[in-house]
C-alpha cells in the first residue's frame, strides 16, 4: 500500500515535470523543471534498491549536467525584455520563503534521524548483504572492465571535443 | 490497491519516453530539443533499473551508468556544438539551421 502510493506519486511528479520541461515557454524553467525530474527519478531509483545509481543521477544529471545546460542558456542570450515588477522586494521575500522551506525540511530529517533507531540497522543489513555500490563496483572492475575503460576513453575525447568546440579560435 | 508489478515501471518509462519524442518533434529551440533526449534517456534508465530489481542482477544498473556517461558525454559535445553555432549564426531555432543542407 505504501510502495504504491509513493510509486504512484513519483510517477506523476515525473511525467508532470517532463510535460513541463517540453511545454515551458522560456528556456531557464524548462532546465529548473528538468532538475525536478531528475531528483524524482532519483527517489525512484531509491525504492527500487539502487541507491548508489540514485546518487549518481543527483551528482552527475542533477549536479553537471544541468549546471551545463544553465550554462548554455545564459551564454545564448535570447533576447527578453528585462523584468519589470512592481514589487521590488519580491525577490527576496521569496528567498526567504525558500529558506524557511529549507530548514523546515532540515528540521524535518534530523527528528526523523534523532527518534527512529531502525535506520541505521537496516543500513547495515544491506551492507552485509553486500552493498549495492559494492556489487556495481564489483562488476565494473570484473565483467565489465573493458566498457569501463572505454566509457572513460568517451568522456576524455568528449571532454577534448567540447574544449575544442567551445573555443573562439585555436 | 493492486501491487507495484514491471508492468508499472514500463507504462512510466514509456510515458516518459513519449514525452521526450513529442519534445523532440514538436519544439524549435535547439536546447529544449536536447533536454527531450535526457528525458528519453533517463526513460531508458528507468526500466534498466527497474529489471535489474526484478531479477536480482546488478548488471542494469551498471548498463544505467554507462547510459548515464554517454549522456554526459553527449550533453557536452552537444552544448559545445550549440554554443559554436550561436556564434556563428545568433540563433538556437533548427529552422535555420540548414548550412549542411544542399
Amino acid at each position: 500500500m505504501a510502495d504504491a502510493t509513493v510509486f504512484y506519486t513519483l510517477a506523476a511528479a515525473i511525467v508532470g515535470f517532463a510535460v513541463l520541461v517540453i511545454s515551458a515557454r522560456n528556456t531557464v524553467h524548462s532546465v529548473i523543471f528538468l532538475v525536478l525530474n531528475f531528483l524524482c527519478v532519483a527517489a525512484l531509483y531509491v525504492v527500487l534498491h539502487a541507491e548508489f545509481l540514485a546518487v549518481i543521477q543527483v551528482l552527475v544529471y542533477a549536479g553537471g549536467i544541468v549546471v551545463l545546460y544553465l550554462f548554455v542558456v545564459m551564454l545564448v542570450n535570447l533576447k527578453r525584455p528585462p523584468e519589470t515588477h512592481q514589487d521590488p522586494r519580491r525577490r527576496s521575500r521569496l528567498g526567504l520563503v525558500m529558506a524557511g522551506l529549507l530548514l523546515a525540511q532540515l528540521a524535518a530529517i534530523g527528528g526523523y534521524s534523532v527518534t527512529t533507531a531502525g535506520s541505521a540497522s537496516a543500513a547495515r543489513a544491506t551492507e552485509a548483504a553486500g552493498g549495492n555500490v559494492e556489487q556495481i563496483g564489483w562488476l565494473l572492475y570484473t565483467d565489465y572492465l573493458i566498457p569501463f575503460e572505454v566509457a572513460s576513453m568517451l568522456l576524455l575525447v568528449a571532454m577534448i571535443g567540447a574544449i575544442i568546440l567551445a573555443k573562439r579560435e585555436l | 490497491m493492486i501491487p507495484i508489478t514491471p508492468s508499472h515501471y514500463l507504462v512510466l518509462s514509456a510515458a516518459l519516453f513519449m514525452i521526450g519524442v513529442i519534445g523532440v518533434l514538436v519544439r524549435r529551440n535547439i536546447i529544449v530539443i536536447f533536454m527531450s533526449i535526457e528525458l528519453m534517456l533517463n526513460a531508458v534508465n528507468i526500466n534498466l533499473v527497474m529489471f535489474a530489481r526484478e531479477w536480482q542482477q546488478a548488471v542494469g544498473q551498471v548498463f544505467a551508468v554507462f547510459v548515464i556517461v554517454v549522456a554526459a558525454a553527449e550533453a557536452a559535445v552537444g552544448l559545445g556544438i550549440i554554443l559554436a553555432f550561436y556564434r556563428n549564426k545568433e540563433t538556437v531555432n533548427i529552422d535555420e539551421m540548414t548550412l549542411m543542407k544542399w
